[in-house]
């Protein structure tokens, strides 16, 4: 605690609005407005989706903004304690997605422990979300009814938190298991081996419905209870998001203490030369089968909360297409850099599920009054995949090091003038060594 | 970053002069929305398409009806791709806008299961015109009602055809989907009880194309008939493959199979192809010719498949409507009034079929059509039709 | 017991399916093992090269059908002009896609190439799908019926026209392949550039118009491998390519990666596998797994032969210089 107050007043200081000049002044003021006017535009007209895109938008802008770091933390506190919240009660919708944001920026916290930090590509990681939501899905409706002799199901609700645990450790489990026979392979090898293991959990799960009906195959689990705190029902989309700021807060708890010990730092000496890092002494085995654990046991977590609310599961929800998803999350976010990460969540899913559909349906909406008549081919919705793929290679050509790279490493390996081989940021120019 | 920073600021700004503009066009007259939800994209998205249309059809036609009344009536088209979990995020976003009344869908007897979860949740009527999976009634959920039959009934009818055609040996395939999986287990119940023999039973994915290791199996056992529980992609390529293989067997299926994409991809090999359907051509009567006219001055082409069922459909919940806002007094109803008004139908008598809904919202006016291809052309010829009465277990 | 007797009967016709799917399987494998082995980076997209390939020469059969044109021809003549069409564009795309989105990154840590390879992957999905469902209102293709004879070999064992057609051209298409990597002066320069890239630089060789090569021809066979496979089943999607891409990237691991033999070999292997697999897994363990499995099939042996043989079957291990 001590150590975070001292460093929010270090950053704090160094910044004064005087030394800013002429047009960044403008900018700075611009954005400020920006800042405040949208939270507030938002509370006084909460049906209103440009509203709300804009002031998911300000949540991005905050963080590039030159402003003081408690000044930031009191505006990012003000937004997601109270405003998404009070919005949220008008309009479900809202709340849905934010959260969504919510579990998509742990789920990319998550995969950022094994290829941001360690250097791991898995490009399976819906699988591991996919055990989480089914390990939820089946006990907490008829499902287990239908292979088990003995029990009472549905459980009820009020088994959530312990199934959160629960799956935290069943899916860091299978991460462990992933993790043992093929720790060994190289780069592109781990890639398409953590590929195939994806496809045999979904598989799995799409054909486990005879002789015994586990998962009742390709037609999903419905419905699955809402969590229950005190007999309270919480299946409002309000709560769901409160539950998820508070797994969100805790995520970034541990992984902050992960990251500033030993394991973090040995994870990040794997990631950089695994050969060096093994010669001098890391426990280079265990530590990679921790972080894999780790983030496996993270999206088990979060799928059953994924469960939870949409009360449906079915393998289509963790294809190949989910696991890329959240990877670009962690690319694009600037992998490394817990920030990015989730600023990459935000940036995705305000994409994918606010602006495209928002387009799409006032399109139709104009074409079911005769304003506009547009072939039901060029519905924005259905372009998700391309925009996401042109989003993807231009991130790429031009910013391969993501939207806000891991800053501590970039200066480290500035100053020292080195090339890195396999992390997310491009060769050195001559000028930026020092 | 200063670029994008203005840029986001231009576009703020534009965003918002236009939601001004949209959100000026308020009315007077109280609203009420109904939505069809239907896959208009994808491999289904012929059946999801014609379906939309004849519900658009209806609406367009009773439009003014409701002008009268002192509402104005909108229709709201969703796509739910035939994925439930579009269904389900369509559905959650259906019952938080008040205006909604009703809903008229799916085809997707998965998709309308998990989408009618949310509707009960927000108290939305659902009628179903094709769903014909026992499980969308048999959840006794107050809101969910069809005028389809079920597969309870559309399965066995089609066991007792093809034993009435002497073929004793079938081998079934299905698609593990609610809909095909439940088809095909109930075809093989009645199959087995009234005497046949199942020489194997496969399950399929659908949306791949290899299908030859199954099709060896059936060349294996010998089976003189193949049962297909799934819909006319899979089908089609089926019966495509069957034949290029040299493999001859009659083929089988239900409603899933009834569309004219099932000759576009089979072509001359779906002669001699059977489905069981619970739709059937409606250009006999007079009311059914009425409707194609209209269809067909609207749209451009005869209606084919569930059109007419969607009008049916359609027709149904706008009558409820009716009687929900006489029962209220000529005001706005209450969306529990509309699902009342719309369980009570009785002896409505549509373009396609009578409508009476009984306990669960089952139509126990409903019936079962046996098609059959003589000719590479859609649509096929109706060899025979059975009431569900039949069938029902009373 | 029973049931496998069955089965053992129709072990010929699973062996002609097995192959025709091997033989895809091989000459998709091939174009990712060939950039593998130039560039040593999974070239993501070509699955998508593939899918490309397979709409285009479906097209040109559908348009010959339009044209009046097919029922007169000879069907060898029609897959033939379809497939020379498809060989070029998907030829073509290939060394677009490598110009406009992997260039610019070649330098860049593996990680950026591979997204970028990604991203492309996802554009070309949903291009295609767009431009079918404009045209079709459907984005599934299905292609017509070019062969129905069957040809009788033995007692109980009818091939389809088809499959000899398909798996002829496989081979042809392997053995010109071979020629020209081991005699040809391109191909000696592939293998040059494939094993040192800099020292083949040095040597003069342009590297640039080598890679480019490479993808040409690469893609050029995943574009016929997707026209054969779409005569072959019949019905093509613009999500085809993904599991079949996955498949045959399976099977050049499997054989070696960067061994052009190797993804020949691997691509037959698997094909089989699945074939025999689906057919035999529900009798083997006695309708436990069905034949719905055959994937979970593939994918199990790839991790299996990735743990005990990392460098896959006809692969030598790489030593890492320190």
């Amino acid at each position: 605690m001590q150590n975070l107050k001292k460093r929010i007043k270090a950053e704090s200081e160094g910044f004064s609005f005087q030394d800013l000049q002429g047009k960044q002044r403008v900018y700075f003021i611009a954005g400020v407005l920006f800042i405040i006017a949208m939270p507030v535009w938002l509370l006084l007209d909460p049906g209103n989706s440009v509203a709300f895109v804009l002031f998911l938008l300000s949540l991005l802008v905050i963080q590039k903004m030159k402003l003081p770091t408690w000044i930031k933390i009191v505006i990012v506190a003000f937004d997601l304690v109270l405003v998404i919240p009070i919005v949220g009660q008008t309009s479900g919708t809202f709340a849905r997605v934010a959260t969504m944001v919510g579990i998509y920026a742990i789920l990319s916290l998550g995969l950022n422990i094994v290829v941001g930090f360690t250097g791991l590509l898995n490009l399976g990681y819906a699988a591991f979300y996919a055990v989480g939501a089914y390990t939820y899905a089946i006990f907490a409706s008829r499902q287990a009814g239908k292979f088990l002799s003995f029990g009472n199901f549905p459980l009820s609700g009020n088994w959530f938190w312990l199934f959160l645990l629960i799956a935290l450790v069943v899916s860091g489990f299978v991460g462990f298991l992933l993790g043992l026979p093929v720790l060994r392979l190289k780069g592109d090898y781990l890639a398409i081996v953590t590929l195939g293991f994806a496809e045999i959990i979904r598989l799995l799960f799409n054909n486990m419905n005879s002789p015994i009906n586990i998962t009742n195959g390709p037609m999903g689990i419905t419905p699955i209870q809402a969590p229950m705190l005190f007999n309270i029902r919480l299946n409002k989309p309000v709560d769901y998001y409160f539950i998820v700021l508070g797994l969100f807060l805790l995520t970034v708890l541990v992984i902050r203490n992960l990251q500033n010990s030993r394991i973090g730092r040995a994870w990040v000496a794997i990631r950089e030369d695994e050969l060096v890092a093994r010669t001098m002494g890391v426990p280079v085995v265990r530590m990679k089968l921790l972080s894999f654990s780790i983030g496996a046991g993270l999206a088990g977590m979060m799928g059953v909360v994924f469960a939870a609310m949409q009360s449906y599961v079915d393998p289509t929800s963790f294809t190949f297409m989910e696991s890329i998803i959240i990877l670009c999350m962690v690319i694009l976010g600037g992998s490394g850099n817990m920030q990015g990460v989730v600023i990459g969540a935000l940036a995705v899913i305000v994409l994918q599920l606010q602006i495209l559909k928002d387009v799409s349906n006032y399109l139709t909406q104009l074409a079911t009054n005769g304003a506009l008549n547009l072939p039901a081919w060029l519905n924005p919705a259905k372009y998700e995949r391309l925009i996401f793929g042109l989003i993807l290679v231009l991130m790429c050509i031009f910013r391969p090091n993501g939207i806000s790279p891991e800053k501590r490493v970039l200066k480290i390996r500035q100053r020292l003038g080195f090339a890195p081989k396999d992390s997310g940021l491009p060769p050195l120019d001559a000028k930026e060594v020092k | 970053m200063k670029r994008v920073f203005s840029f986001l600021l231009a576009v703020s700004l534009m965003l918002t002069l236009t939601t001004f503009f949209v959100s000026a066009s308020a009315d007077s007259l109280p609203v009420i929305k109904i939505a069809s939800v239907t896959p208009l994209s994808g491999s289904q998205a012929a059946m999801g398409e014609v379906i939309k249309n004849g519900i658009e059809l209806a609406y367009k036609e009773r439009i003014e009806e409701f002008a009268a009344l002192g509402f104005d009536l909108q229709f709201a088209p969703q796509d739910d791709q035939a994925d439930p979990k579009v269904g389900v995020s369509i559905a959650q976003r259906l019952i938080e806008d008040d205006e909604f009344l009703a809903v008229v869908g799916h085809w997707n007897s998965g998709v309308a299961i998990a989408s009618s979860e949310v509707y009960n949740q927000g108290n939305l009527a659902m009628i179903s015109p094709a769903n014909t999976a026992t499980e969308v009634t048999d959840r006794a959920l107050p809101i969910v009602n069809r005028i389809c039959a079920r597969d309870d009934a559309q399965g066995p009818a089609g066991a007792d055809f093809l034993y009435s055609l002497g073929l004793t040996t079938v081998f079934i395939i299905q698609d593990k989907t609610t809909y095909g999986q439940g088809v095909a287990d109930e075809f093989k119940k009645r199959f087995e009880a009234i005497g046949g023999t199942v020489l194997g039973y496969e399950g399929i994915t659908a949306g791949e194309a290899d299908y030859s290791a199954v099709e060896e199996m059936i060349r294996a056992t010998g089976a003189e008939a193949v049962y297909f529980g799934g819909i006319y992609p899979e089908g089609g390529l089926l019966i495509k493959q069957l034949a290029e293989k040299g493999i001859d067997v009659t083929f089988l299926g239900p409603d899933g199979l009834d569309s004219e994409e099932l000759v576009n991809i089979a072509g001359d090999a779906v002669i001699g192809t059977y489905y069981t359907s619970t739709a059937a051509g409606v250009a006999n009567t007079e009311k059914g010719a009425a409707f194609s006219a209209a269809y067909l001055e609207m749209f451009g082409n005869e209606p084919v498949g569930y059109a007419a069922y969607g009008y049916d459909a359609m027709s149904v919940t706008l009558n409820a409507i009716e009687a929900a806002i006489a029962s209220n007094g000529g005001a706005l109803p209450t969306r529990e009034q509309v699902v009342e008004a719309a369980r009570a139908t009785s002896g409505y008598e549509g373009v396609a079929t009578n409508i009476t809904f009984n306990a669960i919202g089952d139509n126990i006016e409903a019936k079962v059509y046996i098609l059959g291809f003589s000719e590479a052309t859609y649509p096929a010829e109706v060899i025979k039709s059975i009431a569900v009465t039949e069938f029902l277990k009373d | 017991m029973n049931q496998l007797q069955t089965l053992v009967k129709i072990i010929p016709q699973l062996l002609s399916d097995g192959l025709t799917l091997g033989f895809v399987y091989a000459i998709v494998a091939i174009g990712y093992t060939m950039v593998y082995g130039i560039l040593e980076f999974i070239n993501f997209a070509h699955s998508e090269l593939f899918m490309f390939g397979a709409f285009v020469g479906t097209e040109v059969l559908l348009l010959l059908k339009s044209m009046g044109i097919l029922a007169n021809m000879s069907p060898t003549l029609a897959l033939i002009i379809s497939l020379l069409v498809a060989m070029v564009m998907s030829g073509g795309l290939g060394v677009a896609v490598d110009r406009i989105a992997y260039k610019p990154v070649r330098s860049a840590p593996k990680l950026v190439p591979f997204i970028s390879a990604i991203g492309v992957s996802f554009v070309l999905q949903d291009v295609v799908r767009m431009v079918e469902e404009a045209k079709n209102g459907n984005y599934y293709l299905y292609a017509p019926t070019l062969f129905t004879r069957r040809i009788q070999v033995a007692a109980n064992m009818v091939i389809p026209e088809k499959t000899l057609y398909i798996v002829g051209l496989c081979l042809v298409m392997m053995a010109a392949l071979t020629l020209f990597v081991n005699k040809n002066k391109w191909g000696k320069a592939m293998r040059a550039v494939a094993q040192d890239r800099d020292t083949a630089r040095l040597m003069g060789i342009n590297v640039d118009l080598v890679i480019s090569m490479t993808f040409l021809i690469g893609a050029g066979m995943g574009g016929a491998a997707g026209t054969l496979f779409s005569v072959q089943y019949g019905s093509i999607s613009p999500y085809s390519g993904f599991i079949i891409g996955m498949k045959a990237f399976t099977a050049a691991v499997f054989g070696g990666i960067g061994k052009i033999p190797g993804a020949m070999l691997g691509g037959i292997l698997l094909g089989l596998i699945e074939v025999f697999g689906a057919s035999f897994l529900g009798a083997l363990t006695g309708g436990v797994f069905g034949s719905e499995y055959k994937d979970v099939l593939a994918f199990t042996i790839l991790i299996l032969i990735l743990i005990f043989k990392p460098s896959g079957l006809l692969g030598k291990p790489q030593g890492e210089k320190v």
